[in-house]
């Protein structure tokens, strides 16, 4: 069969790290290959974590991603204190979820203003966008600051930030500091609403693949940094048990592993899945924003990632605010025993759901270590989508369907260097 | 004036963590794109054109022979090269694998890793010449500035060279090792981060790599007297900069 049209896009531009696409159809249209292809070279860290000390992981791990670095820190810190047995005071685990959630605003902040939406809107870059929409280019740098800001305050820097130790922190963030940063975030609702009116009235492909989503949940909060993991089609484990269902395969042109589920197939992870799944728990605010919207959750439109990420602004702008109001800032003490044991915890990165395990030995030095990040569990599941995707625009312009399929990517917002950690 | 200076913005083996500080220059990025053109920044834009740069950004390390083909290439088309962060300069994190053997690596990570074609970690600088450092893991956005503006005068960055306890004892900072008793790396390391992990009641874990002429051993003794073993000492240099001359020793061989 001799191939008709080649999509190929060698390096694609405005997500995180190095990755391709390489479709092949035949002149029937039908998809003879088709590859999501990550060349990112590996960093092996879970070779080189192999001999570092329980205390280190946290700082190591960071590094796998200068995106969301927060979420490597607080899911490796987890990972260890359920290998040592250690149960973090309420007001970590509170000061925790303030760092978890201001990643998540800068990174989807990110994401939507600056990767995603000059496509939208017919811009080759949120630098060009600036010509004719400054303002919006404006509010989104405003909103990015925002969660960098709140993230410094508190971990002392924005990209791999130093304060969050094993059971507690360095140093606590000045009340009159979270205060001020109180205020910003009053006053941003305002700018989080128009990003939700915005993505509600962007135009995206209507493309629905019913694929399993999958997030960790918590009946009591909107989950970021601990819950079961859960999906669509009824998986709920504890993330102890992680491996027993979570399973990866090597693709000769990839150098991040494919996840899927043991006797099942790929799944999705990210803010949808979340959004879908813990609808419930979204603050008040984010409800009503998703009404006004008008879309209808649960859905299986990749596309709408981007107002997911919206909705999820408003909920972590108010969730912020409750955090600082309960917040008494009590100096503590961190009580730490080394044990051997093993010790795993999935949280939700920006991207999606972003697994750590560790095997310790007696001085807590790591004998072994197991991570999967959201693009790792994304990738098998993009390329399931592409493939139905790329059929139902087979017969638009080559440049057409080229662009949509790397729209199709960037709405998962991929973090490739994360994935071939 | 005559013509706005090119800027490249180029990712290798690395986290992307330096290219995020890049764009933490929330305040001033809108005024900064007066003074030059981005051309090429693949996270950022979509047409791109590197054919003639003036500054090029060098995110990440060397890790791949397609990456040592790639960054010559760059250096071709280049007036000035840049280091960016601790990656492109000695490999930083990633390069404490280049003391494993690569096949056990390989072996431990992928089931075939016949597909797999991984070089040891290195700095940029064991392929082309690199013009300067912007040390960090990742540098301060403070020292990107003044590195960008001094390109745009054509004069010399006033980049840091003395250590971090410096700007301890510019904050008033009680120093960690001689009052705490703890094991703190601030004394062999390059300031520029403003002190951020002492100053926030942690030691300094050495992020920003070797100052200008440390002496290491003198600070492993120093460990050796707080208590530390060999392992921890060791695992202390084979961090940010085990590849560096300078703590090539401490790091172990």
């Amino acid at each position: 069969m001799t191939t008709e049209k080649l999509i190929k896009v060698d390096y694609i531009a405005r997500v995180e790290g190095q990755g391709a696409i390489n479709i092949n159809i035949d002149k029937n249209g039908k998809i003879e290959k088709l590859q999501f292809k990550i060349f990112e070279p590996p960093r092996f860290f879970e070779s080189f974590l192999i001999g570092r000390k329980y205390d280190e992981i946290m700082e190591l791990t960071s590094r796998i991603c200068g995106i969301c670095p927060v979420a490597h820190q607080i899911t490796a810190l987890r990972a260890v204190e359920n290998a040592l047995g250690i149960e973090p005071t309420d007001q970590t685990k509170d000061l925790r979820k303030l760092m978890a959630i201001s990643a998540h605003i800068q990174s989807n902040v990110l994401s939507m203003y600056f990767l995603s939406l000059p496509d939208l809107m017919g811009y080759e870059s949120a630098i060009a966008m600036t010509k004719d929409n400054l303002d919006i280019v404006k509010r989104g740098l405003e909103l990015k600051k925002l969660g960098n800001d709140i993230t410094e305050i508190i971990g002392g820097r924005s990209v791999h930030p130093v304060t969050m130790l094993v059971d507690g922190f360095s140093s606590l963030p000045s009340k009159n500091k979270l205060q001020t940063i109180k205020k910003r975030l009053v006053n941003a609702k305002k700018d989080a609403d128009l990003t939700v009116d915005l993505f509600a009235n962007v135009e995206i492909p209507d493309f629905v693949r019913k694929c399993e989503h999958a997030t960790i949940s918590d009946p009591k909060n909107y989950a970021i940094n601990e819950g079961r993991f859960k999906s669509s089609e009824g998986l709920d484990i504890d993330e102890m048990n992680y491996r027993e269902h979570v399973y990866e395969k090597q693709k000769p042109y990839s150098t991040a592993l494919h996840s899927y589920l043991k006797n099942r197939d790929s799944f999705m992870v990210g803010p949808l899945p979340r959004v879908n799944i813990n609808f419930g728990q979204l603050s008040a605010d984010a409800k009503n924003a998703t009404k006004r919207s008008g879309v209808k959750f649960p859905n299986y439109n990749p596309f709408v990632s981007h107002l997911a990420r919206a909705i999820e602004l408003v909920h972590d702008i108010d969730e912020s605010i409750e955090i600082i109001d309960r917040l008494k800032f009590k100096d503590e003490q961190r009580t730490i025993t080394c044990k051997s044991g093993f010790g795993a915890a999935i949280t939700e990165a920006p991207r999606g759901s972003l697994y750590h395990s560790y095997i310790l030995d007696n001085n807590g030095v790591v004998k072994k270590a197991d991570i999967v990040p959201p693009t790792a569990h994304n990738a098998y599941n993009i390329e399931k989508d592409m493939n139905n995707f790329v059929q139902t625009i087979i017969d638009e312009p080559l440049d057409s369907i080229t662009l949509k399929c790397e729209l199709l990517v960037r709405a998962y917002d991929p973090c490739i260097s994360c994935s071939a950690h | 004036m005559s013509e706005k200076l090119k800027i490249g913005v180029f990712k290798f083996t690395g986290c992307a963590g330096c290219q995020m500080e890049f764009l933490r220059m929330e305040n001033e990025f809108l005024d900064l794109l007066k003074l030059f053109d981005i051309t090429y920044w693949k996270m950022v834009k979509r047409e791109n054109n590197d054919d003639e740069i003036d500054i090029a950004f060098i995110e990440g390390g060397i890790s791949t022979p397609r990456e040592i083909e790639e960054i010559k290439n760059i250096r071709k088309k280049t007036k000035i090269i840049i280091a960016f962060g601790d990656c492109a300069i000695k490999g930083c994190i990633p390069s404490i694998r280049n003391w494993i053997p690569q096949m056990e690596s390989e072996d431990l990570v992928y089931p075939d890793p016949s597909t797999i074609c991984s070089t040891k970690m290195l700095g940029i600088g064991e392929y082309i010449k690199v013009d300067e450092e912007l040390k960090g893991c990742p540098p301060h956005r403070e020292n990107i500035i003044e590195l960008i503006k001094s390109a745009v005068l054509k004069i010399k960055p006033r980049l840091r060279k003395h250590p971090v306890c410096v700007e301890c004892k510019f904050l008033d900072n009680a120093c960690l090792i001689t009052s705490k008793n703890m094991a703190c790396m601030g004394p062999v390391i390059s300031a520029g981060c403003g002190a951020i992990c002492p100053t926030l009641g942690r030691v300094c874990e050495g992020c920003f790599g070797p100052m200008s002429n440390p002496n290491a051993s003198a600070l492993a003794d120093i460990f050796k007297s707080i208590g530390l073993n060999d392992a921890d000492i060791k695992r202390k240099f084979r961090k940010y900069a085990g590849m560096s001359p300078e703590f090539r020793l401490e790091a172990g061989h």
